[in-house]
């Protein structure tokens, strides 16, 4: 996703001057491209996240359009009241690029693993949050952003990621998810990283005859209500997939609206990552493994959430 | 307004507002002993060396100035309806319910006020933005940010005084009110900053202390910027807390209490006027 996002960056850069990029001291081996084009509109703050933060607000107040880019918690957790109070609350053009979400740094660590950064940034007045599924999107959206007035966080994985889109067969735009598979069994509402996991669990599924719906919610806020209301209506069952921690993020944001609709009676389960520090020491794969946020887990969740619908009927 | 300096204009600006901060703080909101330490910096910026227009607050060619001492903003407020960006008559409602002004700045609805404040340690990485982008936008304006000193205990205000320097913003200019007392007392008791010019001359600012109170002198320092070339400029304004009113100047106490109706009555004598 970072390639995809860095391409898209340069290609706006060409026809718009005033975006800027600003790195805090992170993205070796991939913002040379846009250094070496746009010396101009590029900034390395240092390590220094509020100043990053700061910087950008002020330079979007003066009329720039400002990538603040980092990785893991960095530009949002710890510089989280400048984000509140001198992006949000100015309503400023600053765009938020955090590479590694979820687990993606898995055998960096704690400090590392990116769990909580959807609850954190979805709770800020203003805010737009965006965990793209695959490079296809994560183009899509950099583009959406550039031209979406106010603040927004954009959540990426690393590099490698699978591709899920044609990209000449999707159509993207921020706040309404894109249905990859058609179904009316049950639905899997999968955002960032869990995209690809999701289309292989309806794959796996449509085997045993089981019919999945999968929509990517790139967007978590503002929240695609009319594609989650669909999916509880039209489907019996519905099973949110994330590589965040299972509070605040897509499964809450998706469970708040059905909670007050009318459709609150379709079988609901969140998949995510428990509300705790990872002790285990591991990669992305083996802690997906460990928490069963991979293919045969999810099946395994899918299947019990069925067992359950029918055992209502 | 006219760029010629008039000493007795500020001089009288700056008394309008000390007394409009004290009708505004009278009985709420307070923070009247931080608003006075910095009254005459805003007379002279407000009065004289800001580029604004108060009939085009959001002229793109404006000089910028942010109080990132938030919780001055009586002060700002004033200055700010006397120059004319909004009736005078706001003023009265400071920090009731229901009207335009909260007790720290805010630019919500507030022509004139660049940025919302009141968190410490924001305005300088704020004005470091702006100040970046009038570089890069090649627009001529000044980027003014007006800083506590409390707020240099913040681990924000050295990155961005790292930054600006590093990036030569000689269109920026950080003011300290150095009024040596912060919310629990003393500066030298609570985190010392001293030396406090040294440090930001070591940081790559160039420096200049002035008396923060005398307005000739924080005239010259405005027109005297950037004190280095391609550097960005520093005044530190060695002041009072409570700086006008007697039983007030130099007193913790007056960061936190609003004058009763007695104080006011004191006050308003010693400030020389019956508005």
């Amino acid at each position: 996703m970072r390639p995809a996002f860095i391409r898209t960056l340069v290609e706006l850069a060409q026809k718009d001057d005033r975006i800027n990029l600003l790195v805090g001291d992170l993205g070796f081996g991939l913002v040379e491209p846009f250094v070496q084009q746009f010396p101009n509109q590029f900034t390395n703050v240092g390590v220094a996240e509020q100043n990053l933060t700061g910087i950008a607000a002020g330079m979007a107040m003066c009329g720039k359009i400002v990538f603040a880019y980092s990785i893991a918690n960095f530009p949002t957790l710890r510089c989280l009241e400048h984000i509140r109070n001198d992006v949000c609350n100015h309503n400023a053009d600053v765009k938020i690029v955090s590479v590694g979400g979820g687990l993606n740094y898995g055998a960096l660590g704690v400090t590392h693993h990116t769990t909580e950064d959807v609850a954190v940034m979805r709770a800020l007045p203003g805010m737009t949050v965006v965990a793209p599924g695959d490079p296809v999107e994560t183009a899509f959206a950099t583009h959406a952003l550039a031209e979406h007035t106010g603040p927004a966080y954009m959540r990426l994985g690393k590099a490698g990621e699978p591709l899920v889109h044609d990209p000449d067969h999707v159509s993207f735009r921020l706040g309404k998810a894109i249905t990859v598979r058609k179904g009316d069994d049950l639905t899997l509402i999968a955002t960032g990283t869990m995209l690809y996991s999701a289309v292989k669990v309806a794959d796996r599924l449509s085997q045993e005859g089981i019919n999945a719906r999968v929509l990517s919610m790139h967007t978590i806020k503002p929240l695609d209500d009319e594609a989650v209301l669909a999916a509880a209506k039209e489907t019996r069952a519905i099973l949110t997939l994330e590589e965040h921690s299972i509070l605040g993020g897509l499964g809450s944001a998706v469970a708040e609206l059905l909670a007050e609709s009318c459709e609150s009676r379709v079988a609901f389960k969140r998949l995510g990552i428990p509300n705790a520090f990872i002790r285990e020491v591991g990669n992305q794969d083996y802690l997906k493994d460990f928490y069963s946020l991979n293919v045969e887990g999810i099946l395994k969740a899918a299947v019990v959430v069925m067992d359950t619908v029918r055992a209502r009927q | 307004m006219s760029n010629e300096f008039n000493l007795q204009n500020c001089g009288n600006l700056a008394s309008t507002i000390r007394r409009h901060v004290l009708r505004m703080t009278h009985r709420k909101g307070s923070h009247i002993g931080s608003c006075y330490s910095i009254v005459d910096l805003i007379a002279v910026l407000y009065g004289n060396s800001l580029r604004v227009d108060p009939n085009q607050p959001k002229w793109p060619g404006r000089d910028r100035f942010i109080l990132s001492k938030g919780h001055g903003c009586a002060a700002l407020y004033a200055a700010l309806a006397e120059r004319g960006f909004f009736p005078l008559a706001w003023l009265d409602t400071f920090y009731e319910n229901g009207a335009h002004l909260p007790s720290h700045a805010t630019h919500w609805g507030v022509p004139g006020v660049e940025a919302s404040t009141g968190s410490l340690g924001h305005g300088l990485a704020l004005a470091c933005g702006m100040a970046l982008a009038g570089k890069r936008g090649g627009s001529a304006y000044g980027v003014f940010a007006l800083l506590s000193d409390g707020e240099c205990d913040e681990g924000s205000t050295w990155e961005a005084a790292l930054f600006a320097p590093h990036h030569q913003l000689d269109n920026l200019v950080a003011i300290v009110d150095y009024n040596k007392i912060q919310s629990l007392g003393r500066v030298t008791e609570v985190l010392d900053l001293e030396p406090f010019g040294a440090k930001w001359q070591s940081f790559g600012w160039g420096v200049r202390e002035i008396n923060g109170h005398d307005l000739a002198e924080i005239r010259e320092a405005l027109i005297s910027v950037p004190f280095e070339r391609d550097r960005p400029s520093c005044i530190i304004a060695h002041t009072v807390k409570g700086k006008g009113v007697s039983f007030m100047e130099d007193k913790l106490l007056w960061h936190y209490r609003a004058p009763n109706d007695e104080e006011f009555e004191k006050a308003l004598l010693e400030l020389g006027g019956s508005k």
